[in-house]
Formats: structure tokens, sequence, C-alpha cells
């Protein structure tokens, strides 16, 4: 029978007020016994709707059976199944609009901790886990995968678990993508992903650092010289957007992506143990209301700064970030400056950013995407101390590989064009996924892609 | 992981290292440059290819002792590895019939100059090559560019070496005496090349100029290469770093290269402290 509780078991989590003083997890796992009783609470239905909500399609209540009983491990394998990043998933899933919501336990009450769950089981498996991967026995055959970030190690993962032979390029000096570049240290630890993509390599995957595809090699030579009979682009939105506005180009104003991987990848909290300096200020304004948004102001705040504010043109209401971040930046003390419009960065005579003006917004009528649109109230300017501005209103696709690929199509926005969700590209023999696809979206979508990519691509080589 | 396969002192704060990096020898041309780290601890930092050698697969950087990462960089040695080399990265310099250049290099620059003078002497264009130094000490790579010029003038800020005097000295007494070029390339301190740019803006003689920004994926990620060139902004890794002398707004450029300075010193310091 299963437990009725209402309520999900709750989160252990560091507290607030110290936890915006250090760059350690902010929440702190379930133990056995926090998710057998969580696991008790799925009422393992004949008709799974939760897994139809996962990209992915992670056998939810298989694996969740197996927590219940105390089998650990098995659960892992069970979930290793479908799923090649399991402690990332459970951790930056949005699952409130995936498997949870469709959780019949969400209906009266709180839905089943599926997210949770699935990182207490990762995790378990990190620390007990006994058994290793099967090596596939080798078919012969050469996939390029170009990006490790989460849908290229998704799809290097599946094929490998076919026997393919991948080689996953990579940009920076370290694999992971947005994994180890964009999300915080506080929401993802590096050594998770370091580990998962040790769990790849052990599955043979080859994975290649410090190669610049559409550089050192183009996408045809991966096809011609170097033997790979398929390829795979995984290259992210990694081309940060600016405002426009006047000050922009002053000392003190980054956009996200710099700020972000300037903390998590070169490790600039921990400067100057790491070379890799950052500037910070007492007044930091970060615009923006997606994820990245909330990341970069509870950097900021970690790094001590006194006074983060978030500023957005829409309501709290519209903001795309997930509840759960938007409620932990509020929780460490990020101020919402909510129907606020940025103008101008202000600058002292050295061109240092010293400020903000911004003008007051309020929403009309809902525009393109849905949402009501916000409009500029008159005569409302005021101004914001500020030493450091954070831009994080969205990337777009990196134009490297389109601009030295010449026959792959893209749109208006240099997201690559493919034809279904098989990822076949405009160019025979390439394949496409995640962001670079999408335009900027979730790493679990980015995985999805991943998946059925390697799919199509392993249909395209058995024939 | 990339050796060092040969190291050359060229003077007591430049130095010059051979990195084996066959995947980039192949593919570089000048004006790309590379990202390098030195090991786990270490910044990323860019440096422009002062030459490559496509048989022996060869990559040569010129680096100038300025700060935490150079310092730590000159404390190797042939044969030494370094954790990450990366390129080649930004666009290669592009010339198009060009008949009479002057390749001007100030101080370090000359390293950047050097591989421009060469490419544009092999296809064929008159070089005047104008080199500039704080002194005679600091002169390098002398030889190398007389070999890649039809002539060439030394200057030095305080005499010691060749004529007395800043580069944009010996420029404009050739201007004044009427000589003509169709292209100006001056590499070297941002206010070296600001000053010449403005020099030759009266002319309308097409200056380029190449731009070493702060920044740390040299991919156009991060955006921390931003130069407004012609009103606009540009990412120097990806749209540059070769940008038109008469459009940068070099006040900017300088301004931003500022911006951990005070960041770098702590690190100096308490590298000092440590080490």
């Amino acid at each position: 029978m299963a437990d009725m509780s209402p309520n999900k078991v709750p989160m252990p989590e560091q507290k607030p007020e110290i936890r915006n003083r250090n760059f350690q997890e902010v929440a702190l796992g379930y133990t056995e016994e926090m998710a057998v009783a969580e696991a008790n609470r799925c009422l393992n239905c004949k008709n799974p709707l939760c897994v139809n909500g996962c990209p992915v399609q992670v056998k939810i209540p298989e694996f969740i059976a197996l927590v219940a009983q105390g089998r650990f491990e098995d659960a892992y394998h069970k979930i290793q199944e479908t799923s090649s990043l399991p402690a990332v998933c459970g951790r930056v899933c949005p699952q409130e609009n995936q498997c949870e919501k469709y959780c019949v336990r969400g209906k009266k009450g709180e839905p089943v901790a599926i997210g949770r769950l699935e990182r207490f089981v990762a995790d378990w498996y990190m620390a007990n886990g006994k058994d290793k991967p099967k090596k596939p026995e080798p078919n012969g055959k050469k996939v390029a995968v170009v990006g490790a970030g989460p849908s290229g190690l998704t799809c290097a993962g599946d094929l490998a678990k076919l026997g393919y032979d991948v080689t996953v390029f990579e940009a920076f000096h370290t694999p992971g993508g947005v994994l180890v570049y964009g999300i915080p240290e506080f929401r993802l630890p590096k050594e998770i992903v370091k580990q998962e993509i040790e769990k790849l390599k052990e599955l043979g995957v080859t994975v290649a650092c410090n190669m610049v595809i559409g550089k050192v090699l183009s996408v045809d030579e991966l096809l011609t010289e170097h033997g790979f009979e398929a390829v795979f682009i995984g290259t992210g939105a990694g081309l940060p957007g600016f405002l426009g506005i006047e000050g922009e180009n002053l000392n003190g104003v980054y956009s996200a992506n710099e700020f972000l991987t300037r903390i998590n990848l070169m490790k600039a909290y921990r400067f100057p143990e790491y070379d890799t300096p950052i500037y910070m200020g007492k007044d930091v304004i970060v615009v923006g209301g997606g994820n990245v948004a909330m990341d970069a102001a509870r950097s900021a705040k970690r790094l001590g700064a006194e006074h983060v504010r978030i500023v957005y043109r829409r309501s709290e209401e519209e903001m795309p970030a997930r509840r759960e971040e938007v409620h932990h930046a509020k929780e460490e003390g990020i101020e919402l400056c909510v129907l606020s419009n940025p103008l101008k960065i202000l600058g002292d005579e050295n061109g240092w950013t010293v400020g903000m003006e911004c003008e007051k917004m309020e929403l009309g009528e809902p525009d393109s995407s849905g949402r009501r649109k916000p409009v500029p109230v008159a005569d409302s300017a005021f101004i914001m101390d500020a030493q450091v501005v954070i831009i994080a209103i969205g990337q777009s696709p990196n134009p490297l590989i389109k601009d030295t690929t010449p026959d792959l199509a893209t749109n208006e926005r240099g997201c690559i064009l493919v034809k279904d969700e098989s990822g076949q590209t405009s160019k025979e023999r390439v394949f496409a996924g995640g962001d670079a696809v999408t335009g900027a979206a979730t790493v679990i979508l980015a995985m999805g892609a991943g998946k059925s990519a390697a799919v199509a691509i392993d249909d395209l080589l058995k024939k | 992981m990339f050796q060092i396969v040969r190291k050359e002192v060229l003077n007591p704060s430049v130095s010059l290292i051979e990195v084996a990096a066959p995947y980039i020898a192949k593919k570089a041309e000048p004006g790309q440059f590379i990202i390098l780290r030195i090991d786990e601890a270490g910044e990323r930092v860019p440096f422009t290819i002062a030459d490559f050698d496509r048989d022996k697969g060869t990559v040569t950087v010129i680096f100038q002792i300025v700060g935490h990462t150079t310092e730590r960089l000159n404390q190797l040695n042939q044969g030494d590895f370094l954790l990450d080399f990366v390129g080649p990265l930004g666009k290669a310099s592009h010339f198009e019939d060009v008949k009479k250049v002057a390749v001007i290099g100030g101080g370090l620059g000359t390293a950047i100059a050097y591989p421009q003078a060469k490419k544009l002497h092999s296809m064929g264009a008159a070089v005047t090559m104008i080199q500039g130094f704080r002194n005679q000490d600091a002169v390098i790579l002398q030889k190398e560019c007389e070999a890649v010029s039809d002539r060439l003038f030394l200057m030095t800020d305080d005499g010691t070496g060749g004529e007395k005097g800043f580069v944009t000295d010996c420029l404009k007494k050739l201007l004044d005496a009427g000589e003509t070029f169709d292209l100006v390339v001056a590499i070297g301190p941002l206010i070296m090349m600001k000053a010449v740019s403005e020099l030759t803006r009266p002319y309308g003689i097409k200056t380029i100029v190449s731009m070493n920004p702060i920044m740390i994926d040299g991919t156009g990620m991060c955006g921390g290469c931003r130069v407004t060139v012609g009103g606009e902004t540009k990412f120097a890794c990806v749209d540059g770093p070769d940008f038109d002398g008469h459009l940068v707004d070099f006040d900017q450029a300088i301004r931003r290269s500022g911006m951990f300075r005070k960041e770098e010193h702590r690190c100096r310091m308490e590298g000092m402290a440590n080490g």
C-alpha cells in the first residue's frame, strides 16, 4: 500500500544565510531512509503518464519500485537503460514541467519527487555502485560528435552502447558544455559531471578537448579525411546576447556567459588559488529573468556582493526561470526588480560602471509569446547604483560551424535546420540537436535530441 | 598535453616558444591566434601566432613577461608541456592587391608584425618595416624582419639603437617626404596603434591594426573581447583580431584592457608570497 502523504519528503538544504556565502551544493540530497519513504508514495500506475513527460523516457515507476525495495544499484541500472546523465538530470531538469507534471499524485497534493529520487539513485551509485557498465562489442564504425554538452554526450553514450567508435570533439579544455561553464557548482557540482563523463569513457567514448571544429578541422574533413561515417553537431547556444544600449562596453559589464565561465569553468571564485580573476562590486545588477540570470545573481552574492538586483522588464509571473530557482534566489537575499527596463549603463570618467538607468514598465496586451507585453510608463526613469552589470538576456548558436560548412542550412537566428526529430540536417550524414537547433532551451531537451539522433545515426549506418 | 620543442630568450623580458601542435600548424595563417593554459590552475590566455611550420607540426608564440601567467610561462623550458593549446582562432589577415606596404611593429608587436610582413613580402609587395623599442636591449627579430622587408627602420625611445624616437616619427618623416603606401599594418601597444591610425587618417591610407583584448574562450562565447569598431560592437576573437584602425575606439579598448588590473596585481602579490 502506497504512503498517501500529500507532501514530498522534504529535501534537506543548506540554510539560505549560510549557503549564500559558499559555492557548495544548496540541496544536500536524500538519505536512504528518505528515498525509500518517498519511493513508497509512488502508486506504480499501470499506465504511467510520468514517463511520457520525460524527453529520454526514463522508466520511472520501475526504478522507483526498486528504490522502495532498497535495491538502489538495480534502480540505477534501470535509469541508465535510457539516460546517460542521471546525476545531472536529477539536479537540473525542470521536473515540474515534465515527469512530475503528469504524476497522478500531483492532483491531490504534491507529485512524487521523481527528480530527487533520480538524484539519490545516481549519487548512491557513484558512492557505492559495484557493477561497471559492460564495454560493448565494437562494430567498427566511427562517429564524430561535435560539442561535449548534454546533447553530444547523450548521443555519444547511446552510440557507444551500440558498439560505435565515438569521438567527441570539445572546444574547451574540459568536457561538459553548459554543465561545466554555465550551471554553477552550487546547483551542479563539477565533480558529478566529471564522474558522469568518466562513465561514458568507460563505455569506450573518446573525448578530444581543445578542438574547435570549424577552425582546426571542418565538418567535411571529419567525414572525408578522418573516416567518420556520420557527424552529430551539438554545439549549443553559446553566443551571448547584449541589449544594445549605451554603456554596455564599460568596465564592469559582463555577459552572463563570461561571468559564469570565469566562475564555473575557470574557478575564479577560488582566485588567487586559480589564476583567473573576476571583478566584483558592492552593488550588482543582473538583467534577465531566466535560469541563467538566477545563476548569475546567486553567484554574485556568493562572491560577496552586498546588494544584488535582478532587473526584468515583465513581472515575476512571466519569468522563464524555474520557480524553484526564483524562490532560492529570493531566499538568498536577491532583490527582484521587475517591470523595469534598462535604458543605459552609467559610467564614471575612467570608463567604470557606476549605475544603470531604467524605466518602469506596465503589462499590456499579450504578445506573440502569449505573455503580456511590457510597455513603458511615461516619465518613469530612475537610477540604481551598480559597479557590476551582468547581461543575461539569452544566447544564440555560435556561427563557427555554420560559417565553415556551406551546405548546412540554418534559420535567420543561426539555428541549424533539421528535418524532424531524427536531427537530420540539410547535409548528408550530418545530424544536429540541442540548443544548436532549438536556441537556448533545457539540458533534458538537448539530451532527448541527442538520444533520437543516436537512433537515426544507427538506422543510417547499420543499413 | 603540448610539448615545448624549443625555447629561445630573445631579450630579458621576451621569450619565444615553439610548441608541437600539428593540427593547429596545418591550418594556421598569419593574423590568427592560439589560447593556452599552463596547468589546471592556469588562466586561458590568447597569444597571436608568430610563426608556424606545417612540416614540423609546430606553432611559435613570442611573449613578454608582463604578469602572473607570462612569468609562469617563462619558467617552462624546452621539453616541458603546456596543458592546453587551442587554435587557430580568429580570422586570418586578408591582403589583396597590396603593392607598397608599411609594416610597423612596436615592442612585442614586432613578433606579430613579422609573419604579416613575411606574407606580404611573399605576395610580392614592397615592404617597408618600422620597428620600435624602448631601447637597444629590447630589440627582437631584427634579422628576421630584415629578411622579409625591402628596408627596415629601427627606432628606440632613448636612441640607444637605430634612430631616437617613436615609430610614428619615422612614418611621419616618410609621409612628409612624399612616400605613399597602399596599406599600413600597425601592431603593438594600443597607444601606438592609436597614434599610427591618427597619423595615417588624414592621408587616407588604409590602416590595419591587430587587437589583443582580454578573452576566455576565443570562440565568440564570452564577449569579454568586445571592441567598438565604427560604432558597432565586435568580438575581437571571431570578428578580428585585425580591424580597420581608423574605425577602432582605442580609448575604450585601453580602458577595457585594465578591467582586471587590480585583481591581477593581487594575484601577483600573493603568488610571490606563496612562491
